[in-house]
């Protein structure tokens, strides 16, 4: 991820405040769509300033400053807000982090999965339209009229600004997670040295949960998914060779992992499971994470473990993407013949998946089926949209 | 805020209630009076339960001259079998209230314009 040092400094401190002042201009206008306006402006305005100017000694008071003179321009003709913006001094009353609240709104379930993203990274962490377009490779206009679709619609269906109810929290939390997850995940598969990225997704999928975390210290799920993210990163430095070929976890140099952040990530980890009882679907993933982290070489992999944890996971997850993963695992525990044998009947499901073609050509491979693997190969080539990933498959092509 | 909560009624739904029998019909109605009784101070005038899609009759007035056909105006396998339109405070409330609706399996909550 080849970004300066200088705009990823400036994103962090956009990120840091532009949520704040959304969460604290909604309370005050009581309109979602009129305060989201105005911060994504100030934004705008901070972007093209501080590169120039420098970043001021406080940029929370800038942006304020900013969204509050713009406000009274804007909305000159609507008199409520008038008066209200008027009122406002800085520094705004210290008021406890509102964020929560917004993010709830932004993930909340009668949103499209597609909108509550570019929600979140729009209002929670401050990303521009163009920034999020970029991220996702669609056209900024399209992903413009997903926004103004989604504000209006929390509008007029009258999608409430507040946190959940208790007996609601777990099934708004997941849905909050859900999105949080997409967005690491596309972050993390589209990612490579090669592509210059305007915005490192994965930061702000680790900063929304770590954010989340302290707003709701006592979800385990919270922390999971955090750990997740944690160990996967941890292994950056050694996804990519210098030349920006993927290298996949078996053949990563492990010494270049960090293992500092590993040890950090597994404890928090452990230490969440032990004062919670049965870990749910993040927490899972993260142990099976762990494992992979802490193995010295892949031949040293605790499968059987992981394994177990996969079991666990399918357990309270039945997802086909689930078994092919737990495949690689029941390959090294029960033989390559028997991962086969399920992995065929996920054909149904993933037959348009490039990595279950990919995946089945390493386990035909195994019990010296080179034909069919060649086929597999070429199968998962034709599916990828991934240029690492086709990369890879060529490589193996060529060489097989 | 004011919703319209449609009830929609699918093939299997409506396979499924014929083959009940009258004690068990008994018991879906039950269920259904006593939803609107628990909800009763959220729900506004208007309540109705619909004749069969097979009783629409649906006229199209985008053409030259208006065209009457049989039958509802979309062809499909979920039918609107009812509405009704209460007030509260925002979606989250009309959500818990669907939540627990005991009988047809799908309910569209659709804002009522101002």
């Amino acid at each position: 991820m080849t970004t300066s040092p200088a705009a990823d400094e400036l994103a962090r401190v956009v990120r840091d405040h532009a949520g704040q002042l959304a969460a604290s201009l909604v309370s005050l206008l009581g309109d979602f769509s009129a305060a989201e306006d105005l911060v994504q402006d100030a934004v705008e305005t901070a972007l093209r300033r501080w590169p120039v100017e420098g970043i001021p000694d406080r940029p929370d008071g800038w942006l304020f400053t900013v969204a509050r003179r713009r406000g009274l321009d804007v909305l000159r003709r609507q008199e409520n807000y008038r008066s209200k913006l008027a009122q406002l001094q800085w520094p705004i009353q210290p008021a406890p982090d509102d964020r929560l609240r917004l993010i709830f709104t932004c993930c909340h379930p009668a949103l499209a999965r597609e909108a509550q993203i570019a929600l979140t990274l729009r209002v929670v962490c401050g990303l521009t339209t163009a920034q999020i377009a970029a991220a996702f490779l669609v056209p900024e206009t399209t992903l413009a009229q997903r926004i103004t679709r989604a504000k209006r619609k929390i509008a007029q269906a009258g999608i409430p600004y507040r946190i959940p109810r208790a007996d609601e929290l777990p099934e708004r939390l997941g849905e909050v997670l859900t999105v949080i997850y997409l967005l690491f995940n596309e972050g993390y598969l589209s990612s490579s040295s090669d592509r210059v990225h305007s915005r490192d997704l994965v930061d702000d999928a680790e900063w929304l949960t770590s954010l989340l975390a302290g707003l709701q210290p006592n979800e385990p799920e919270i922390t999971g998914l955090l750990v997740l993210i944690r160990l996967h990163r941890s292994r950056a430095a050694a996804r990519f060779t210098p030349e920006g070929q993927l290298v996949l976890l078996q053949d990563q140099d492990r010494g270049t992992w960090d293992h500092e952040a590993i040890a950090a990530a597994t404890a928090l980890l452990t230490r969440t499971a032990r004062r919670h009882r049965s870990p749910g679907p993040y927490q899972l993933q993260a142990a099976i994470a762990a494992c992979h982290c802490e193995a010295a070489s892949w031949k040293d992999t605790d499968w059987q473990q992981i394994l177990v944890l996969y079991d666990m996971l399918l357990h309270l997850q039945p997802s086909s993407i689930t078994r092919l993963h737990r495949s690689v695992a029941v390959r090294y525990v029960k033989g390559a013949d028997v991962a086969l044998a399920e992995l065929d009947g996920l054909d149904g499901e993933l037959s348009s998946y490039p990595l279950y073609h990919a995946t089945r050509a390493e386990m035909l491979r195994a019990v010296g089926d080179y034909k069919t693997a060649t086929e597999a190969d070429r199968r998962a080539l034709e599916l990828t949209a991934n240029p690492a990933q086709a990369e890879v498959l060529r490589e193996r092509l060529a060489t097989h | 805020m004011k919703y319209v909560l449609m009830f929609v009624d699918t093939e299997e739904y409506a396979k499924e209630v014929e083959a009940m029998s009258p004690a068990e019909l008994e018991q879906v109605y039950d269920r259904v009076n006593q939803w609107f009784i628990d909800h009763a101070a959220k729900i506004r005038s208007t309540t109705s339960k619909l004749q069969g899609a097979a009783t629409a009759t649906t006229v199209r007035l985008d053409g030259p001259e208006p065209v009457t056909t049989d039958g509802p105006f979309m062809e499909g396998k979920e039918v609107i079998s009812g509405f009704t339109e209460i007030e509260v405070a925002d979606l989250d409330e009309a959500l818990r209230m669907v939540k627990t609706w005991p009988a047809c399996p799908i309910v569209e909550i659709r804002p009522v314009g101002p």
